[in-house]
């Protein structure tokens, strides 16, 4: 119990600190504004291709947007040693983790949000249609990009370019998610509704999230103690 | 009743053995003065203590709360004086985290400031604030890397009347130090580090309060 409260903690503290200096939130959300208004004019696709291509940029954006975001995760730790504190305490790193997953959670989440409808004005792309099922897909690959990217944040805290290192390592890793993700999302976008292949994509993406959620809370020890 | 038990305890940081077989024991309600040249290991075995680092091999026991105060002052820049404490009273189980942060506020001079960004405090007052921080959940045993390093007068003031407190209510002290004087005013027993062994342990022998030098004369160089 005392591990939750930490937890809690921890994503509170998290989320005020970023939200007062909005470091990894205004550069995840310039870069996915920008880059989806940069591909509306870089393509001239006609409706049915704009729809076949949907899921996949959206889900590109995110991916490059959620590393932004994860990125900052451990390395906030780092000014004054404040990791030294965090793990001599007695919140166990499980519960560190958790803390800032789901502080990287809740971020990526408003960069989504904030983007979602410029998606769909640029693009002219109808995304409250299905938008309860499109919610669930998005916040399920979204937990999956925050616990992997937040591994990740862990694993190269110390790296002198962990910026570089951590797409290189995350990336790979997220590809089932994003294949699940992609595929899912622009049957939804195209107006279909949750059933058959998109069932088993739903599937993937709760599988991956309850392995590598499973997974992370387990090594986390072995990463952040040497 | 010892607090704090190192058993042969081994650490390497590649093929550099920064421990070699540290063995120690430190009395519960003792000031242990952790000393030795730069390198001994005196950092690597705090930081094991501290649960900052895992040993190679050997044993650690530790029996009671611990408080840590590394090299680093470990508060938060963005957050205020008051969150800071909250945050790190709520890790550390504190019932009323709140009202802890005030009191440890006040204990180190920074009740009226208590709002203000620690980015925006002077080095001394973040310092300060270090020691609030280490000191806010009454810890049984206080784990101190350097702890006077650096620190301005007022802050070496509040961190020595602080730890005499927690002797006095039972508390444990292991602190690795290089500044003799002020350590051997509060240590009543020291151990000595020499590339990773404890090569004297013990307790505060009188000359070693009137000659600094002495313990290193004595102890200082394996043969």
């Amino acid at each position: 119990m005392q591990g939750l409260r930490s937890a809690f903690a921890i994503a509170k503290k998290d989320l005020q600190t970023e939200l007062r200096t909005k470091e990894s939130i205004n550069a995840a959300a310039s870069f996915a504004l920008v880059i989806l208004v940069l591909f509306s004019f870089a393509f001239d696709l006609g409706r049915e291709e704009l729809y076949a291509i949907s899921g996949g940029l959206l889900w590109l954006v995110y991916s490059f947007a959620g590393a932004l975001i994860v990125n900052r995760g451990f390395a906030r730790e780092l000014p004054n040693d404040c990791l030294e504190v965090l793990m001599s305490s007695p919140a166990p790193a499980w519960s560190i983790f958790l803390g800032k997953s789901v502080a990287a959670f809740f971020l990526l989440l408003i960069v989504e949000l904030i983007s979602l409808p410029v998606f769909g004005l640029f693009y002219n792309i109808r995304w409250l249609q299905n938008f309860g099922s499109l919610a669930m897909v998005i916040l399920l690959a979204t937990w999956g990009i925050t616990v992997v990217g937040t591994s990740f944040s862990a694993v190269t805290v110390n790296v002198r370019l962990r910026e570089l290192m951590l797409p290189v390592l995350l990336y790979p890793i997220l590809i089932p998610l994003l294949i699940g993700a992609m595929g899912t999302t622009t049957a939804l976008l195209g107006g279909e509704s949750l059933g058959g292949d998109n069932i088993a994509s739903l599937r993937l993406l709760i599988g991956f999230d309850a392995i590598y959620t499973a997974l992370a809370l387990y090594l986390i020890d072995f990463v952040l103690i040497v | 009743m010892f607090a704090v038990a190192a058993d042969r305890v081994w650490k390497y940081f590649g093929d550099f053995p920064a421990l070699r077989g540290a063995t120690l024991e430190v009395r519960a309600g003792s000031c242990l003065a952790l000393l030795g040249r730069n390198g001994a290991g005196k950092t690597t075995l705090l930081r094991i203590f501290a649960n900052l680092s895992k040993p190679t091999k050997g044993e650690i026991k530790i029996h009671g709360r611990t408080g840590y105060l590394g090299h680093g002052i470990g508060v938060y820049d963005d957050l205020s004086a008051f969150e800071n404490l909250v945050f790190f009273g709520e890790l550390q189980g504190v019932a009323n985290p709140a009202k802890a942060a005030n009191e440890a506020l006040e204990r180190v001079g920074l009740g009226r400031v208590k709002d203000g960004m620690a980015r925006e405090f002077s080095r001394g007052m973040r310092q300060r604030l270090a020691v609030a921080r280490a000191f806010l959940h009454k810890p049984e045993i206080l784990l101190l890397d350097e702890p006077f390093t650096s620190l301005d007068d007022k802050a070496i003031a509040v961190l020595q009347s602080l730890l005499s407190d927690a002797l006095a209510q039972g508390a444990t002290i292991v602190m690795s130090t290089h500044q003799i004087r002020e350590a051997m005013e509060l240590a009543t027993h020291v151990a000595m580090l020499e590339r990773g062994k404890i090569v004297h342990a013990g307790p505060r022998a009188p000359e070693m309060l009137s000659d600094p030098a002495w313990l290193y004369r004595t102890y200082g160089e394996i043969q």
